[in-house]
């Protein structure tokens, strides 16, 4: 009886440990299934080099350009400010902190990985859009800038917590040979430390901005929404996330609107998964 | 750079401010929210339903959609991730298969939050006709905190020393006696916040339940698992940009009620990780 109970439970056990693999499956099955539906009218390059994006027009015109980049635009300049401030954020933290304000710094991070993506857009409206919008002069504040600098923000605890780890499992002897040499502090992390934690910085780098390109809720509150093709960061934009839960409510079931967003959310789950093995190979080359 | 002391210091200035960069902010907006958003807050603010079109009244009936969500993620995800979390940390080998698991953890958590909502729009609301109900909404939530705790409980599992199970194995125990009996019971820390910290951010979520559960408006509370419900973060939304002429007090008091929810669970979860490695007996 006993060996019964156990082969059960172990054989639970399998099953719930390959349900991760199962559910990622799931996932993309059922993209497919509603998206594919699309490319009976549309085809794929019309879908992904279309230039305008009108689902509800008579016929409806389902080009994503204008989204795909709406999403790059705003993740590049989420890039470029997220990247040297979170992993100069994070080497201070890893090296340069002491012991007290490294708690709190570390306590602060893991707040604002803590607070909802849509409190954060929330108060992108509220403070940054009339900023933006006055810095500049501009009709509205709403534009990629917008998103982008609240995304960098949104990023940072990704790109400061792996890389900080990055730093933290270097080998403690090539920091201390480093100085043995007469090196200073700055120099053992710029020329030793970085280097040997270059792969797992890349992929906190990466994962923070696959977290950038798959953020919805504060970019669809502070972008604008436009789906035009950006011709500058001041201009309102429309993300690949944005356009999917703006428009999935008003879309009837088996429409070929739906089938697009659905299209639009193969696109994304292909990105991220992309994103995310690349990352992790990676983190698994540092070992 | 001929001076190394000196490249030194300015580099570290740099550091420095760079960390202000983010940690100002992250101050400056919990401040907002609670000095704007503390006068909104009200017995009534918290216990009336939405008035005026969601313009005066309170926000009940989205806490408790909330709440509901919350739990019912929780109870579907805590066990299987838990299940999980044994498979690779007692069970698998290293192999093939196990790095595949790894991998789909990894890709798991990083699929977009409004996929996840795609996702459960196809399978449990169209395919399973389940409408958009607390239960699809929950299921959906569920899977996508699946990793957190997945990750989390397998940490906590690993960090239980080997020799616990050795003692246990040479005393006649079998292998699920060990789990059940010595690896749980010290893991349960780690496993508790784990599932917290899934619980904050099933709660803040809201791309997921946008065509799953949330409803714009409900005036009554739900009464079956296959009720639409309200649900807090989406009433941010709606009050912040889809109703003109909302009191700003009503909209940081809501932003004020989520961030605080959801702050209270990683505080609890912060708490018990350090009350646990004060007594960590290893």
């Amino acid at each position: 009886m006993r060996k019964l109970k156990e082969f059960i439970i172990e054989k639970l056990i399998l099953v719930c440990g390959l349900a991760s693999i199962f559910f990622v499956i799931l996932i993309f099955l059922f993209l497919l299934k509603e998206g594919l539906a699309l490319f009976g009218t549309v085809t794929p390059s019309q879908f992904l080099f279309g230039k305008s994006w009108y689902p509800i027009s008579e016929p409806a015109q389902l080009g994503i350009l204008p989204l795909i980049l709406g999403s790059v635009l705003v993740t590049l300049g989420a890039a470029l400010i997220s990247i040297p401030i979170g992993v100069a954020c994070a080497i201070y933290i890893a090296e340069v902190a002491p012991a007290k304000t490294k708690e709190i710094l570390k306590a602060s991070i893991e707040l604002l990985a803590a607070i909802p993506s849509v409190v954060l857009g929330f108060i992108g409206m509220v403070t940054l859009v009339p900023l933006v919008k006055t810095v500049f002069r501009l009709p509205t504040g709403l534009t990629a800038l917008s998103g982008s600098i609240m995304l960098a923000f949104m990023a940072m605890p990704t790109i400061v917590s792996i890389a900080e780890d990055a730093l933290y499992s270097i080998p403690k002897t090539y920091k201390e040979g480093a100085l043995a040499l007469g090196a200073t502090h700055w120099q053992a992390i710029w020329r030793v430390m970085l280097p040997a934690a270059s792969s797992g910085i890349l992929a906190a780098v990466m994962l923070g901005l696959g977290r950038v390109i798959g953020e919805t809720m504060a970019v669809m509150m502070i972008t604008g929404n436009a789906a035009v093709i950006p011709h500058s960061i001041l201009q309102p934009v429309r993300t690949l996330t944005a356009t999917i839960a703006a428009e999935m409510g008003e879309a009837v079931v088996g429409s070929e609107h739906y089938f697009a967003l659905f299209a639009v959310g193969i696109v994304l789950f292909i990105i991220s998964f992309a994103i995310n093995v690349t990352a992790d190979l990676f983190l698994h080359k540092k070992r | 750079m001929k001076n190394p002391r000196r490249a030194q210091k300015i580099a570290f200035s740099f550091l420095f401010l760079a960390t202000l960069l983010i940690a100002v902010p992250v101050g400056l907006i919990v401040v907002i929210i609670i000095v704007k958003g503390l006068p909104a807050i009200s017995w009534q603010f918290l216990t009336d339903i939405p008035r005026q079109g969601m313009r005066s009244g309170g926000i009940f009936p989205a806490i408790v959609g909330t709440i509901y969500l919350v739990l019912g993620a929780i109870s579907f995800a805590l066990p299987i991730g838990l299940l999980a979390a044994i498979y690779l940390s007692e069970y698998s080998r290293d192999n093939f298969l196990n790095r595949m698991v790894k991998l789909a953890i990894v890709n798991l958590a990083g699929v977009p939050s409004v996929v996840y909502g795609l996702f459960g729009l196809a399978l449990f609301v169209v395919f399973f006709k389940f409408g958009a109900s607390i239960l699809s909404g929950s299921l959906t939530l569920g899977i996508m905190i699946l990793p957190i705790i997945i990750t989390a409980s397998r940490e906590a599992l690993e960090s239980v020393p080997y020799s616990f199970r050795e003692v246990s194995y040479s005393l006649g125990a079998s292998k699920w006696q060990t789990i059940r009996n010595i690896v749980l019971p010290n893991a349960i820390p780690g496993i508790l916040t784990g599932t917290i910290l899934g619980l904050g951010r099933a709660a803040g979520e809201t791309a997921p339940i946008l065509f799953t559960v949330a409803a714009f408006y409900l005036p009554q509370l739900p009464d079956s698992l296959f009720d639409q419900a309200m649900a807090l973060p989406y009433h941010l939304y709606v009050i912040s940009t889809q109703v003109p002429n909302v009191d700003e007090k009503m909209r940081y008091g809501t932003a004020l009620v989520l961030l605080v929810l959801v702050l209270c669970m990683n505080l609890v979860a912060i708490i018990i990780r350090y009350q646990f490695r004060k007594k960590k007996k290893w």
